[in-house]
């Protein structure tokens, strides 16, 4: 997996891609890696953005947490790979966004 | 969703770096460490998207500063360093992200870490404290290739006479200026343990640059004794272009 250490992004440079698609700023959440059971904020997730989508994967086990692809003008969005996100709403709203 | 911005004014800030004021009539506001995504369209339709970090404090005049350094290979940051003019249009989504940000209510000791370009939203930090008369003590440590790479020099240069302290200081990766006191080379633990708030002292440290750089310069930090949950990194990608 160190191969893939140059390439990877934060978390954070997802946040534009899905604010098209969540009301909040997801990449503050916290959320859990299904595979790992790792509990990290989505900001230390490592953030492959080269291929045709978006591919956000755990920053201890490297499995896929999310994937995000756009085709035309149709989204497509998959989160198997996190058991849960879980906002603090008053935290959320400062963001001001 | 997307904004239409204006481009009222350029100025070079380096060779390759450039520094687009842009302004934006429904702009929100910001918070300093944002980014905005650029969103520029070719007559075919074809649209290329990439994140720039925003330089400019947050301001009451819907302005945005975006630094743009040109990356050899790419799409947008060619045209935005090279051919974009004043009053042009271009669209912008933003402000984004609410993680990698500083406010001036935050009272801790800030560290700032940049690497090159990384440089960017840690500015628009600086500059914040400034407008918001914040007297929070900052250390800023800047890794920059040479000394004609260094963006916003003589803004910095002013910073520590200001009588609220902002410390600087340059690590000149390629080369440095005579007399230099250190010679060339990256970020290193003497230098983390000398240049940088002792870790006890719990600072809050942001660091910006290039992903290899932010990986060693954050291991440093944890290293020398902060917490990682104390450390705010921004990763650029090896292209520059993306945040």
């Amino acid at each position: 997996m160190n191969s893939l250490i140059d390439d990877y992004l934060d978390g954070n440079a997802a946040a534009g891609e899905l604010s098209r698609i969540f009301a909040m700023d997801v990449t503050v959440a916290e959320g859990q890696c299904a595979h790992c059971g790792a509990i990290k904020r989505f900001v230390d997730a490592h953030l492959y953005m080269p291929g045709p989508g978006m591919v956000a994967r755990c920053s201890v086990c490297e499995h896929v947490l999310l994937r995000l692809v756009n085709i035309r003008q149709r989204v497509f969005i998959d989160v198997r790979g996190l058991t849960y996100l879980s906002l603090d709403t008053a935290k959320v709203q400062e963001s001001g966004r | 969703m997307w904004h239409v911005a204006t481009v009222v004014a350029l100025h070079d800030e380096t060779a390759t770096a450039r520094t687009i004021t842009l302004e934006v009539p429904d702009w929100p506001g910001h918070a300093a460490g944002q980014h905005v995504d650029v969103r520029l369209t070719a007559p075919d339709g074809y649209s290329a998207v990439r994140s720039y970090s925003i330089a400019s404090a947050p301001n009451a005049e819907r302005r945005v500063e975006l630094t743009v350094e040109r990356s050899p290979n790419g799409e947008v940051s060619p045209y935005l360093t090279q051919e974009v003019a004043v009053s042009d249009r271009i669209e912008l989504r933003g402000p984004i992200g609410g993680w990698f940000v500083w406010r001036p209510r935050q009272t801790e000791l800030i560290q700032l870490i940049a690497g090159g370009a990384g440089i960017v939203p840690l500015m628009a930090m600086i500059r914040s404290r400034d407008s918001a008369g914040s007297t929070t003590p900052f250390r800023l440590l800047y890794s920059v290739r040479d000394p004609g790479a260094t963006l916003y020099r003589d803004e910095l240069q002013a910073l520590p006479h200001q009588e609220c302290f902002v410390a600087v200081t340059y690590a000149y990766t390629r080369a440095a200026p005579k007399d230099w006191s250190r010679a060339p080379g990256r970020i290193d633990a003497p230098l983390i343990a000398d240049k940088t708030w002792p870790s006890d002292l719990t600072p809050t440290c942001y660091v910006c640059g290039p992903t290899s750089f932010v990986e060693s310069a954050s291991n440093l930090l944890t290293a020398a004794g902060n917490d990682p949950n104390r450390i705010r990194t921004e990763r650029f990608g090896p292209t520059g272009e993306y945040k």
